[in-house]
């Protein structure tokens, strides 16, 4: 019967010649051509990777066999000087992004809480695509803003007020012998870099709490649970191997970012900060600021172990949020 | 109407046509209960119910059984899950729904404003039709209710979720696994893990929107068995799409089309003597 119905249809409407439709050949190429193309794919990262890790080795020898461990142990980086030291660019690092992840952190998720769950959904949508938007400056710009702007507002209102209360005894607001008045400051620094990476967290964390079954909430709020309640025990558990995640893509940027920090911190490679209001340097600040100034082979070759250095701390980083995140999977099992 | 598919399960219910009507009469003699006797625990009473601005539930009347299980049927789309959603105010979850009427539990109509919902919510328990462990351990997911509305030693924890996972019939194949995810359970055990859950709090009322029709069917006669065994304690409430499942379960039935109660009864009755064509229709299969 088909054959008389297909018969009639070629006559009626397809061209001549195409009267009998010839078998596909070939298909049996596409999947393992696919696998091949991923598999390159894939292995272009790995390779990305460990030639980048190489490569960074290779170029940094020379500062890794003269200086040794002292290069992470000494203070000061005076090249003129010969002195190659890291620590104070890396405690500055430290501080900064620990400032911008307490800030950012906290109120990233509560905007992306307020975002899925509280706010009616249109002017979720109008608040998030601001956010998004956030995302897309250029961090020169943060810069100039925090250059034109905040450091002038820190400077004057801020860093006076905080310094002159009971405030100024305490440790790490305590201005230290390299007070400058605050205004280019870890603290600057740090807050530009909460604003910077502000958006990223809130972004990801609203889009896994949107992952959260419907029904897994209902089944909460049917138990008498409250708002409150399905948020913190249910929504939060569910999403917390994506919010970490979204955490450490933050925490990534907030340490490897250069510019708008290497205009606010204050660039002094000499010491560690003793105070938020202190200035101070960052890893990756001190390398685009000094690379310029790198006159000999060793110079150079310091600058890139600071780069080598700043691979690994991201490196560490991502390998105990891995190992983080599967234990509390296997006990909680909330979603990848 | 014409060619109306009832069955939309052939995964559970591989043939959903009912037993002829005498069988049922011999598995389960409930007719002997008067029902004017019994005390309601719920009355739903002139109910509508507005998705926006259309209108889902028709002035719905229904008396449900204290210690009884009452099966809700009907074909899909006619209003079940809504009507029984009324009944804890989970619906309020979306803004545009809206119930109006009246739903009395326990002397009191919890449509009116006032209504303490954490309390009724926990009077009320709901299990769904995809089983919805939390994402936490067995044993905290049974104790997750008794953490909220229970001040309790650890000791008297331990025992509560322990207990309320014996009549769930569930503790034997869980009790080496307290520790682990609870979505790591089958399908059939995280449902019976919901109502595990579900009855720790030592609520009134179970609500049952289809609860097995997720679930193979060996994991659903175990949860009819604990069904039987759950009535002893509490007034249960199943809305389901297989109607063996109802003649099976229940006491009285009500019979959904289209928002409108077209008949509600003992069971038996329903489905031996149904007094409605349109009933008759449903559960013969002969819908049209």
């Amino acid at each position: 019967m088909s054959t008389v119905e297909l018969d009639v249809r070629n006559q009626a409407g397809l061209p001549r010649g195409a009267a009998k439709a010839a078998p596909r050949t070939h298909r049996s190429f596409g999947d393992p051509a696919f696998r091949v193309i991923t598999l390159i794919c894939g292995l272009a990262v790995a390779i990305a990777m460990f030639t980048l890790a190489g490569v960074l080795i290779f170029n940094s020898w020379t500062a890794i066999s003269e200086l040794g461990v002292g290069f992470l142990t000494t203070v000061a980086w005076a090249p003129s000087n010969g002195r190659y030291g890291a620590l104070a660019a890396l405690a500055g690092t430290a501080m900064t992004t620990a400032v911008a992840m307490l800030i950012a952190v906290p109120l990233a998720l509560v905007i992306a809480l307020l975002l899925t769950e509280l706010v009616p959904p249109g002017i979720a949508r109008v608040v998030g695509t601001g956010i998004e938007m956030l995302a897309a400056i250029p961090s020169f710009i943060f810069g100039m803003w925090g250059l034109f702007v905040l450091v002038p507002f820190m400077q004057e209102s801020v860093a006076p007020w905080v310094t002159e209360s009971w405030l100024g005894q305490v440790p790490l607001i305590r201005p230290g012998a390299t007070f400058q008045g605050g205004g280019f400051s870890i603290l600057t620094a740090g807050l530009v870099l909460a604003l910077m990476v502000l958006p990223y967290i809130t972004a990801f964390s609203r889009d896994v709490l949107l992952m959260v079954p419907r029904v897994t909430k209902e089944a909460g709020y049917g138990m008498g649970s409250t708002t409150w309640e399905v948020l913190r025990r249910i929504s939060l558990r569910y999403a917390l191997s994506g919010i970490v995640g979204a955490t450490f893509i933050g925490l990534g940027r907030a340490l490897g970012e250069t510019m708008a920090v290497a205009y606010l911190v204050g660039g002094d490679f000499l010491t560690v900060p003793k105070s938020l209001f202190d200035p101070g340097t960052t890893v990756a600040s001190l390398i685009a600021l000094q690379f310029n100034e790198a006159t000999t082979a060793l110079d150079v070759s310091a600058l890139t172990a600071l780069g080598l250095v700043l691979f690994v701390i991201t490196m560490v980083f991502q390998v105990v949020a891995h190992v983080w995140l599967r234990r509390s999977q296997r006990t909680a099992g909330g979603r990848a | 109407m014409v060619g109306t598919k009832v069955r939309e399960r052939p995964d559970t219910g591989q043939d959903v046509l009912v037993a002829p009507p005498t069988e049922v009469a011999a598995a389960r003699a409930t007719g002997d209960d008067d029902f004017e006797a019994l005390e309601s625990i719920i009355s739903a009473r002139h109910l509508d119910f507005f998705y926006g601005k259309e209108q889902a539930l028709f002035d719905n009347n229904l008396e449900i059984k204290k210690n009884r299980v009452t099966a809700v049927i009907g074909p899909s789309g006619c209003g079940k899950s809504t009507h029984i959603r009324t009944y804890n105010r989970i619906y309020e979850l979306y803004r545009d729904h809206k119930a109006t009427g009246e739903v009395i539990f326990d002397g009191r109509n919890v449509l009116a404003p006032g209504t303490d919902l954490l309390d009724l919510r926990r009077r009320m328990g709901m299990i769904f039709q995809k089983p919805s462990p939390f994402p936490m351990t067995v044993f905290d997911n049974v104790a997750y209710g008794l953490r909220q509305h229970y001040r309790l030693s650890r000791s008297e924890l331990a025992d509560r979720v322990e207990d309320a996972l014996k009549r769930s019939a569930l503790w034997d194949e869980v009790k080496h696994k307290l520790g682990e995810p609870g979505v790591a359970l089958s399908g059939g055990q995280q449902q019976r893990l919901c109502i595990a859950r579900c009855i720790a709090t030592e609520p009134d009322v179970v609500l049952m929107d289809e609860p097995a029709s997720a679930i193979d069917p060996v994991a659903t006669s175990k949860i009819e068995e604990l069904m039987e065994s759950l009535k002893e304690n509490y007034t249960i409430v199943i809305v389901t799409h297989n109607m063996q499942q109802a003649a099976r379960v229940s006491d009285y039935t009500a019979f959904f089309y289209e928002g409108h109660i077209v008949e509600f009864g003992p069971t038996t009755q329903i489905f031996s003597n149904p007094q409605q064509k349109q009933t008759e229709d449903y559960i013969t299969g002969r819908f049209s």
